[in-house]
């Protein structure tokens, strides 16, 4: 009988969606085992009542000391429940923290860890599908037999629901390891002068404008557009544009009324920020781009042929 | 400082990415292979931390990562080690050999990238700080070194940061732009060619996963928009304004 456990993932103050999806990939591969989630935080309650609605069973771990995440304390509490609780699937969101900590409780468990998964099929050995190449190919792991598995699973994807009412069990288990790293506060994202998260028209430049002298072209286009300007992540690392125009998971998320994306490949951290705006048009000189299948128009191109004809026409048309 | 920075030989995202004849893995052909981009972040990082506290950087390759571990050298990297051995998709194994090939170095300090270009797979840092049971963090955007510890800010979702102080020694992954890195000097390639470059020799172990099968993913497609780049416009135009949006 298999026991699936899903660890939730506390957002600010509430429970991520993610966690309801991590339990509906549990529900789907449970057979006729039990889906099993983890709460761990110093009050946790509502979360758990949240939870049971979609486990067969949840825990509640509780300490004043989990209050902030900490990588080397949910190792321990996990490591303390698992050992007595015997997993055979752990599954963690692919979120900034699910992915610091699940690589290190794999290792303590001796399980084999595949992060960020899309799919996963138990039913002949273990087979976990990933997406390589920044979106470009999937693929399919045979991952090898053992008694415990690991996966850290993408956001997004297991959205189908099952209904199941559980049972709340305090676990009673308490932080025990000695804590080496120090948590010392948050850090809030710099403000800037423009909003691109309020802006009808949003003008996204990525790798393919190449320099950052071309911003210039997308801040022409946006400005005949009534638009501004906003750009993928390598744009930002690389200084063309402020950090606070960046778009995407660990950046800002947009839903314009029109979102036009000039040389972007269409990264799935660039996508979950952009994917929710009204229209997405793409330029791109790649027809294979993971961009145009969020898109609903597509110029297969480049964006410094197209773009200056746009601008042109769009100024006629303004006389 | 003794800093120990990995470094992988990987194949660009935006080379020709094509599924190999026997459907489970790339058609090398087409492939660019350089520095991984965010162990270009890392590399960058550990020569700084070094020129300002002094001491010195090892980078540590896994695979036919000559031509990456000499441009680590010619950016400023004191020596190299090579391990050469095809651990493929599976990061256990790669994290299992560069524990093994530097059990005798004493150091204060691991950088890795956050995640490898090719495969996205985020595992190797922190595999690695499991298996040395050091403390760590991941998608570091800011270190500073103070006396026996770091503090590093790490990246969360939607721009905030959270910050950490570690005690050393430590390993940290790195995110893209936590600096600018620099380009290879003439001079830094001439000097690179005096440093250490070290093969090593590590049993390859028990592999964790098996690639089972390659594929392109099956995605709805955009409409297409074809022409000139003017007939492109007017396209792009008429629809713009058939929603209203100019
Ligand atoms: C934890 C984490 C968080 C991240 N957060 C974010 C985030 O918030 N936002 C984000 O954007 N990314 C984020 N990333 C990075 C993301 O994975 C991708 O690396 C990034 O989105 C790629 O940006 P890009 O599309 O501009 O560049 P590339 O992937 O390099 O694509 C460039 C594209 O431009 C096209 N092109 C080149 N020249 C031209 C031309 N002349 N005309 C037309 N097309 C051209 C190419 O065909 C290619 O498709 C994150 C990654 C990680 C691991
Ligand atoms: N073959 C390799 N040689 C050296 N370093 C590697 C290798 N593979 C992965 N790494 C390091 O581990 C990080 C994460 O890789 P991955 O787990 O493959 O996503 C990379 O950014 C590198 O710093």
């Amino acid at each position: 009988m298999m026991r699936v456990f899903a660890i939730a993932e506390i957002g600010s103050e509430e429970l991520d969606p993610v966690s309801i999806e991590l339990l509906n990939l549990a529900n789907a591969i449970k057979g006729d085992g039990t889906s099993e989630a983890v709460v761990i935080g110093d009050d946790v309650s509502s979360y758990a009542e949240e939870l049971a609605k979609h486990a067969d069973r949840v825990w509640k771990v509780e300490d004043s000391e989990l209050k902030n995440y900490n990588p080397e304390l949910y190792v321990d509490v996990l490591l303390q429940l698992f050992s007595k609780e015997k997993p055979d699937v752990v599954l963690v969101a692919n979120s900034s923290r699910g992915a610091e900590y699940a690589p290190v409780l794999a290792v303590k468990l001796n399980a084999p860890v595949v992060t960020d998964i899309v799919g996963l099929d138990v039913s002949n050995g273990v087979r976990a599908t990933r997406y390589i190449f920044q979106g470009k190919l999937l693929v399919d792991v045979l991952v090898r037999e053992a008694e415990t598995y690991v996966f850290t699973v993408r956001q997004g994807v297991f959205k189908d629901e099952c209904t199941v009412q559980g049972e709340i069990v305090d676990s009673g288990i308490k932080p025990s390891a000695e804590v080496k790293r120090e948590f010392v506060g948050i850090v809030e994202p710099e403000a800037g002068e423009v909003d691109i998260s309020q802006a009808d028209v949003v003008v996204s430049v990525g790798r393919g404008i190449d320099d950052a002298s071309n911003i210039e072209l997308a801040e022409e286009l946006a400005e005949v557009l009534g638009g501004v300007v906003a750009g993928s992540r390598p744009v930002i690392d690389s200084g063309w544009l402020p950090k606070d125009r960046q778009v995407g998971i660990s950046g800002k998320t947009v839903k314009p009324k029109l979102y036009l994306a000039l040389g972007i490949s269409g990264a799935f951290q660039h996508i979950m920020g952009m994917k929710d705006s009204e229209l997405i048009v793409a330029v791109n000189k790649d027809p294979e781009a993971p961009i145009f299948g969020v898109a609903q128009y597509g110029i297969v191109g480049d964006i410094f042929d197209v773009v200056p004809a746009l601008i042109e026409k769009l100024r006629e048309i303004k006389g | 400082m003794k800093i120990i920075v990995l470094a992988k030989h990987a194949a660009d995202p935006e080379s020709e990415i094509r599924v190999s004849a026997d459907g489970k893995g790339v058609d090398e052909k087409g492939l660019v292979f350089d520095i991984n981009d965010w162990d270009r972040y890392a590399i960058e990082e550990a020569i700084r931390i070094r020129e300002q506290h002094g001491g010195e950087v090892i980078v540590v390759g896994v695979g036919y990562a000559d031509d990456t571990l000499r441009k680590c050298l010619a950016m400023g990297a004191d020596r190299a080690i090579k391990i050469p051995l095809d651990t493929g998709m599976d990061s256990y194994q790669t994290a299992k050999v560069v524990k093994e090939a530097i059990a005798d170095e004493s150091f204060d300090l691991i950088l890795t990238g956050l995640m490898s270009q090719d495969h996205n797979n985020a595992l190797v840092g922190t595999l690695l700080a499991g298996m040395l049971d050091i403390p760590f963090a991941t998608a570091v955007t800011s270190i500073s070194v103070e006396d026996g510890r770091v503090r590093a800010v790490r990246e969360l979702e939607g721009g905030f940061g959270e910050e950490n102080i570690l005690p050393l020694p430590a390993l940290l992954t790195i995110q893209s732009g936590i600096n600018e890195p620099r380009y290879v000097s003439i001079m830094g390639i001439k000097r690179a060619k005096t440093k250490e470059l070290r093969e090593v020799s590590v049993d390859a172990g028990e592999s964790m996963i098996q690639v089972d099968k390659v594929y392109i993913p099956p995605v709805e497609k955009a409409e297409l928009i074809e022409g000139s780049p003017e007939e492109i416009a007017e396209k792009l135009i008429e629809i713009l304004r058939d929603r209203g949006l100019i």
